[in-house]
């Protein structure tokens, strides 16, 4: 079993919900990415999700957009984002970690040199938000292969029969994306997103992940009581765009954040 | 994968794409599933309404009476006889209603999202050009219009954006990455997928995920099939060559399609090759990128090493764009077509020339395609004929033109 599937197994027995933070690799700068990962874990996260800078995120709003910006001004490539993952993995090889970002890095790395070197830095899985399931046949054989799972976007918008072909090419969780819009939205309706991920489990038995406006501790625990995992994005990146030059204070605010969905979630039981 | 041998004179040219929108490699949908639906849906109504006679009719009547069509085949024969070789015929896209071919895209893509009950149009534009036919038909069929344009392109091309606020359009700046073309499109997206359910996203190119690529090359082709009739009725024969500007390449697929299955007939794609292909300063991915993914389909792309893309530079706000269409990028690998570069400064020549010879003030975009047209034609006997796609006017530039040589309006 993958990492990814045994962390959501072992929650889902003791009745909780996955918390998944988002952060994009080399933001603010580089050095802060690892530092962060570790403080995340220490504040209660059971996964990460790691963003893989790239010049036209078409579907991030502002905030991710310009997470992007700062990290591709220190040249943050996927060989430098796998090389934070593997530095990671030297003293974490419990926190699955899943990459996110979109396709044409991994078509200039070539998919299998990638999917070998994915799996040797340590990650557990891939989102590329571009690739839907109809054009991921290539690429999805390669993580295969070297055991990546491929996690996949369903939206509110998204019709029974793409589901369906969704939940066959998936794997380790699928991520359900809580409104129309971009990344940083904020018009969440927690009865709204009970009802879809309702209708997604009668296709599957993998875990739904639910993201896209969760900014606070509130809403995170509502989120929780009707999905696997929540997933935190915009909320943080905000935070290092904020503080840009102050590694701790990110960290600090990052965390206190993060532990204080931890307990709300929790709370919920 | 690239370069596959074909027979071309086998190639049926209208079997492309594929189910799936493939263009060989290129192509496709790589979209965010948040946009799938609204992918599908327009799919559907597309597939569904294309040859739907009542719909045909309508588009027939507006390109007639509304835009001015059919467009003129032009003999510049002085130019012609000054370049001393090939006779050059002009497409005279320039003389459409609002001054370029985008019209003939936009009036099919409104109609359509009408018919699909979509009360509210977003577009991108660089030169403005798109971004004004989409902003013309939507005061016509009184539509709500929204423009993205990146800032950078609202600096050059002022006139367009006046325009199209005169129209009632808002023009959205965006400020993000190159602040042109290829960020207004990203931008555009985000709100499609945000306003998914009254927006209709009328993309002025033969590009973004299927069916966009074959829709737009459907609503232009009305080019090549009037060029080539005009062509047959005047010189009595088809053209030796073809040649058109290609940024994104909507003008070209429009001109080359009807031509596709005549393969004595040479076509040739200019680029803007900038400061020089051997420079980083063009947008020539035909003529030096590699495949890559952006915008929704896979194509020959300007990127570096690590995929990321790269800001591309054009004297030109319509050819200053990374990416081109997928049908060109196969019709490259398949050898149908060529596609060459044609510097800032050649553009400006050419667009003199054209100016001072034909009294006809060009687009900057169109001018890579007649300064490739002053290229060749010496190259050819004076009983051979090359069609040139003059595909917008020039006024929109004469800002531009002024500033780069140092003159104050």
């Amino acid at each position: 079993m993958s990492r990814i599937s045994s962390t959501l197994e072992n929650l889902k027995q003791q009745g909780k919900s996955a918390l998944i933070p988002y952060v994009t690799a080399g933001d603010s700068d580089p050095g802060l990415t690892v530092p962060l990962m570790h403080s995340m874990v220490k504040a209660g996260v059971d996964a990460i999700e790691l963003g893989v800078p790239f010049s036209d995120p078409m579907a991030d709003g502002p905030t991710i957009q310009l997470a992007c910006e700062r990290a591709l001004k220190h040249n943050t490539s996927l060989h430098d984002v796998l090389d934070m993952v593997k530095e990671f993995r030297q003293t974490d090889d419990k926190t699955p970690v899943i990459l996110m970002g979109y396709l044409n890095p991994l078509e200039a790395m070539g998919y299998e040199a990638f999917a070998v070197a994915a799996k040797e830095s340590g990650v557990d899985g891939m989102l590329t938000v571009d690739l839907p399931p109809e054009e991921a046949h290539d690429l999805l054989s390669a993580l295969k292969a070297n055991d990546v799972d491929a996690v996949f976007l369903l939206s509110p918008t998204t019709r029974q029969h793409r589901i369906k072909r969704i939940v066959e090419a998936g794997s380790g969780y699928l991520y359900y994306v809580s409104l129309k819009g971009v990344t940083g939205s904020n018009k969440l309706d927690v009865a709204d997103v009970e009802s879809h991920v309702k209708n997604i489990k009668e296709y599957t038995d993998l875990p739904v992940g639910v993201g896209f406006g969760i900014k606070d501790a509130e809403t995170a625990a509502a989120v929780a009581k009707v999905s696997d995992a929540v997933i935190v994005g915009s909320v943080l990146v905000k935070m290092i765009e904020e503080n840009p030059d102050d590694d701790d204070i990110i960290i600090t605010k990052t965390s206190e954040l993060l532990a204080d969905m931890r307990q709300a979630m929790d709370k919920t039981l | 994968m690239l370069n596959p041998e074909i027979d071309l004179n086998t190639v049926d040219w209208n079997a492309m794409p594929d189910q799936a929108g493939h263009f060989g490699i290129y192509g496709g949908r790589f979209a965010a599933e948040t946009l799938m639906e609204a992918i599908e849906e327009l799919s559907d109504a597309y597939e569904k309404l294309k040859d739907d006679p009542e719909l045909l009719a309508t588009i027939d009547r507006d390109l007639a009476f509304y835009v001015g069509r059919p467009s003129p085949l032009y003999h510049a024969e002085r130019w012609s006889k000054e370049l001393g070789g090939a006779q050059i015929y002009l497409k005279r896209e320039d003389l459409n209603h609002t001054g370029a071919h985008k019209i003939n895209n936009t009036i099919g893509q409104v109609l359509l999202a009408k018919h699909m009950g979509k009360t509210r149009i977003i577009a991108e534009t660089g030169a403005g050009q798109h971004g004004v036919a989409t902003a013309t038909i939507c005061a016509r069929l009184g539509l709500e219009c929204v423009v993205y344009m990146g800032s950078v392109d609202i600096e050059r091309q002022a006139p367009n954006v006046f325009r199209m606020k005169l129209l009632g359009a808002e023009v959205r700046a965006v400020d993000s990455g190159s602040k042109t073309l290829k960020d207004a499109l990203n931008e555009a997206m985000r709100d499609w997928v945000t306003n998914v359910d009254n927006t209709f996203y009328c993309i002025g190119t033969v590009a973004g995920p299927d069916p966009y690529p074959k829709m737009v090359r459907d609503f232009q082709a009305v080019i090549g099939r009037e060029a080539k009739r005009q062509c047959i009725e005047q010189t009595g024969r088809l053209p030796d060559a073809l040649i058109a500007c290609v940024g994104g390449g909507s003008n070209a697929i429009g001109l080359f399609h009807d031509f596709l299955g005549d393969t004595d007939v040479e076509i040739y794609g200019v680029e803007a090759a900038g400061r020089g292909l051997n420079t980083q300063e063009h947008a020539a991915p035909l003529c030096k990128g590699k495949p890559g993914v952006l915008h929704g389909n896979r194509m020959y792309l300007m990127a570096d090493t690590d995929g990321q893309v790269v800001e591309t530079h054009s004297v030109s706000a319509g050819l200053d764009y990374p990416g081109v269409g997928p049908e060109h990028c196969w019709l490259k690998d398949v050898g149908r077509a060529n596609y060459v570069g044609v510097t800032d400064d050649e553009a400006m020549a050419g667009f003199h020339a054209l100016t001072r010879i034909e009294g006809i003030i060009p687009a900057l975009e169109s001018s890579h395609a007649l300064a490739y047209a002053m290229k060749k034609a010496p190259e050819m006997r004076p009983d051979q004929t090359i069609v040139v796609s003059l595909s917008g006017r020039g006024d929109k530039d004469i800002n531009t033109v002024a500033a780069l040589e140092g003159i104050t309006l």
